[in-house]
């Protein structure tokens, strides 16, 4: 690999891999994050490659191993380029076929997917339902490139932004464009981002300064900025190349959590690499501005993505919150002023030195700008990476893109925001998702969980699932807040063993409200969300469960019983299933469960295909 | 100097005092239970909270560990924070009860009630045998470990340390441990009994191989001889 010395080198690079480019060549896209790979992804690439090779194609057709492209449910999936042909689901003894088309230069229908509305098979990936809506700044990136070839990334326009900053020579005109851009931090919290660094620009430089890219992402369910560093981590080094110039910072952390080895393998590599290429270290590109990179794992405490935390996570201490001010920007790392962003705020700066922060600035409502990436998952028909304006409805995420509800089920409520979140009910489903209107609705935007709930989820169990997760993951120094999450762990308990009373209700109520003023960090400070806005908008959930000793929902199992109702056909799939043994009947004749033998497992309910086992 | 204005009040004081010196400088009173002087401020307990900032932006802050600001409007008595300690006292009593200190706190702000399931836990997490031990003791023989409900003090792996001289600092700052004396019977505790053991139980010979938060506790087993 050669160094680079000079912006002209790289645009000379830049040029020659841009010319040495056949873009009508076949690509065969193998999309293997994480997800992929769990769902047999290197089985499709081994067979690629042994194909590939065995014909002799591999000049005619070129095989491209990406990171995630978003549709998860789809996995294992292969993209066709330049085409845009989809395939979702491909076995491993599929991939021959595939081959053969491309190299022929057609389409397997058979293999093609299928709008569950229309029964029609769709071609192209632009067309799927689940595509057609989103706008994919970020994550269309994952698809041009493998995250392990940093010429992938350089040929798409990788790199150019930094080139172009370094050209211009100052750093101010970067914060303004930042700026401009109306960019607000992906973490969470929604803090624009240009004030940030900016604030960071104006600390005197005496003793260094630091930037961070906070990966710790420790919501259940949210995987956005682990697709982002595996499938795109150059973008992210670019992003911080940028923020390190305009700041003044000299020093970077990555900070990603050890659960996540594969986006770790794919940084290590991407950092030798443009470490390799001069893109990092000691006067970059010969401009004289030098910033270095380390990456630190995180040992996967929920509490050490918040900021303070982090930093003395960083420092080798107790991940533990301390008070702000001094915040960060001006005491951070070490005593030095430290500008902490998500990974996917980290990724969206390239895209705006390179369109420009006005061009950004369109995308999106007023005070929410750009795109934002959800992981939707839940009771819904495709489940996945979305990415999409801000602004648009939750509607418009769950119906159109997330293609509605499973079956006959009516959904009722999505979850925003991870644990700390809340749950925003259907008819407010005209809601625009933004960082305003979610907080006013009682929710947060969080860093991006959407979890989707129907009519067969109890609000009260749900509320119950994260306090639980609260209170184990709460770093325990707030006694409000360490206490305070076990003991609404409790009263959500017995409400939803039917051991409620009115009283403890508002008891809980009130605890709530003193959890949330009183804690010192922002996990303190939302651990309340699940119950309030669950309290706010589904009341008549809690008390059914209290007053009538009901689980609406059929979840909670001291609440509920099974029973078989006239649709049963008498196949009998129950009873083999039941592990108590409590069904029985004769064939073809309807079954009957006995409610005192039976542990509500819920197995029944599940094999029964014509929904004929009742939860009530 | 910071211009600040507490309870109306305006007050300057150095630049890095804390909302709380602040406070005590004007003579409003704010109970604390984490806080020591001679210790750093640490902002566990939560009982030391005001409000600060108006309107939407109303806020409350552990006056322990917030910095005095220029301009910073605070009140130490809102509705907002006596709601906040009540609750605080409440959660408190419902884990601690045999406490006196917790017992005075809670009577003083009139709770009477506990409205939790009842626990007897002789450990609030504060911190402050942590912090003496360390800043006071020089010795760094205990520390947290853990998070969120497993969260302990102790010392590593639970062995007798090295560095633990057997001060007693830790026991003499804890507002908890009174338990300990009594924990075969919590809930007839005499709050206080520890305090008045002559001679200091750590000054016991049979003992030497004890520690202040070992269980069983070096105060019960003299009961015991
Ligand atoms: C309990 C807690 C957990 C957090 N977890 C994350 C996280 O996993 N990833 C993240 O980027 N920000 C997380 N944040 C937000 C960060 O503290 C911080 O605001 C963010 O990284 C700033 O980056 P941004 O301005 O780009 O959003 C968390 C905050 C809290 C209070
Ligand atoms: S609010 Fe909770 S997580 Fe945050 S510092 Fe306090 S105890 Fe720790
Ligand atoms: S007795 Fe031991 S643990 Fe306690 S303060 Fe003294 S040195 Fe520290
Ligand atoms: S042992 Fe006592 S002093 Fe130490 S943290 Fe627990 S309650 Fe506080
Ligand atoms: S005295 Fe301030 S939090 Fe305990």
């Amino acid at each position: 690999m050669e160094k680079l010395t000079s912006i002209d080198s790289f645009h000379a690079l830049q040029g020659r891999l841009l010319a040495d480019r056949d873009p009508t060549i076949p690509t065969i896209v193998i999309s293997a994050g994480t997800c992929g790979q769990a769902s047999g992804a290197n089985d499709l690439i081994r067979a690629a490659k042994r194909e590939l090779l065995s014909r002799e194609l591999t000049d005619r057709i070129h095989l491209r191993i990406t990171g995630c492209q978003g549709f998860c449910e789809a996995e294992p999936s292969v993209l066709i380029e330049p085409r845009g042909t989809f395939y979702p689901k491909v076995g491993p003894g599929e991939m021959v076929g595939i081959i053969e088309a491309v190299a022929r230069g057609e389409v397997l229908e058979n293999l093609l997917f299928v709008d569950p509305h229309t029964g029609t098979p769709v071609e192209k990936q632009t067309e799927i339902s689940f595509y057609k809506k989103q706008v994919r700044t970020i994550l269309a990136r994952n698809e041009k490139v493998d995250p392990i070839r940093v010429y992938d990334y350089v040929e798409n326009g990788g790199y150019s932004a930094l080139a172009r900053v370094l050209a211009s020579g100052d750093p101010s005109r970067v914060v303004e464009e930042v700026k401009a851009s109306g960019l607000r931090g992906r973490g969470g919290a929604g803090f624009p981002t240009g004030l940030k660094w900016e604030l960071l620009a104006k600390q005197r430089n005496g003793q260094g300064k630091f930037l961070v890219c906070n990966g710790d992402e420790g919501d259940p369910g949210a995987y956005m900025d682990r697709s982002v560093l595996e499938g795109n981590p150059h973008s992210i080094i670019e992003g911080m190349l940028i923020g390190g110039f305009a700041t003044g910072a000299n020093k970077g952390v990555f900070y990603v959590r050890n659960e996540y080895p594969l986006a770790i393998k794919h940084l290590t590599i991407a950092l030798r690499q443009s470490r390799g290429l001069g893109l990092l270290g000691d006067n970059i590109l010969g401009t004289g501005f030098s910033f270095d990179l380390k990456l630190v794992r995180g040992a996967g405490a929920f509490v050490c993505g918040e900021e303070t935390a982090l930093i003395r996570s960083i420092e080798g201490k107790m991940g533990e919150p301390r008070q702000r001010p001094p915040f960060p920007v001006e005491k951070g790392i070490d005593g030095k002023p430290t500008a902490i962003n998500n990974v996917e705020t980290w990724a969206n700066i390239p895209v705006i030195i390179n369109d420009g922060g006005a061009r950004f600035a369109k995308i999106g409502t007023k005070r929410n700008t750009g795109t934002k990436i959800f992981s939707l998952v839940g009771k819904i028909k495709h489940t996945g990476l979305v990415e999409v304006p801000m602004g648009i409805t939750i509607e418009e995420i769950v119906n159109d893109i997330g293609g509605g509800p499973v079956g006959r089920a009516r959904i009722k409520a999505v979850q925003t925001g991870g644990p700390s979140g809340g749950c925003i009910p259907a008819n407010r489903f005209d809601l625009p998702v933004d960082y305003d209107s979610l907080t006013e609705a009682g929710s947060i935007m969080g860093s991006g969980g959407m979890i989707v709930m129907d009519d067969s989820t109890c609000m009260v169990d749900v509320a119950k699932y994260f306090m639980n997760f609260l209170k184990g993951e709460s770093c325990g120094k707030c006694f409000t807040c360490r206490k305070g999450t076990q003991r609404m762990y409790e009263l959500l308990e017995d409400i939803s063993q039917g051991k409620g009373t009115l009283e403890r209700l508002s008891l809980l109520e009130e605890l709530a409200l003193v959890v949330k003023d009183s804690s010192m960090c922002g996990l303190g400070q939302t651990a309340s969300n699940p119950v309030l806005s669950t309290l706010r908008y589904f009341r008549d959930e809690y008390v059914a469960h209290i007053e009538h000793r009901r689980c609406p929902g059929g979840v909670c199992r001291d609440l509920v019983t099974y029973s078989i109702n006239e649709d049963c056909n008498g196949c009998g799939a129950c009873a083999k299933q039941c592990p108590a043994e409590a069904i029985s009947g004769t064939l073809k004749e309807r079954h009957v469960i006995d409610s005192v033998k039976c542990t509500k497992c819920g197995n029944c309910r599940t094999v029964c295909q014509y929904d004929a086992v009742q939860v009530v | 100097m910071i211009t600040l204005a507490i309870n109306r009040l305006p007050v300057a004081v150095e630049e890095g005092e804390t909302l709380l010196e602040a406070a005590r400088f004007l003579g409003f009173p704010i109970p604390t239970l984490c806080h020591m002087d001679g210790l750093s401020p640490y902002g566990a307990c939560r009982l030391c909270v005001v409000e600060i900032g108006e309107g939407p932006k109303a806020r409350l802050v552990s006056s322990c560990t917030y910095p005095a600001q220029e301009g910073l409007k605070v009140r130490t008595a809102s509705a907002r924070v006596l709601r906040a300690r009540k609750m605080i006292l409440e959660l408190l009593l419902a884990s601690c009860p045999q406490s006196k200190i917790i017992q005075d706190l809670a009577s003083a702000h009139r709770v009477s009630q506990q409205r939790f399931r009842q626990e007897h836990e002789d450990c609030i997490l504060c911190g402050l045998c942590v912090r003496m031990c360390e800043q006071q003791m020089m010795a760094k023989a205990i520390g947290f470990r853990g998070r969120g409900e497993t969260r302990s003090i102790g010392t590593p792996f639970d062995m007798k340390s090295e560095q633990c001289r057997l001060c007693g600092g830790c026991i003499y700052v804890c507002p908890a441990c009174q338990l300990r004396c009594t924990y075969t019977e919590p809930d007839k505790a005499i709050c206080g009994g520890c305090a008045n053991l002559s001679p200091p139980c750590v000054e016991k010979e049979q003992f030497d191989d004890m520690m202040c938060y070992m269980n069983p506790c070096v105060a019960c087993e003299i009961e015991k001889d």
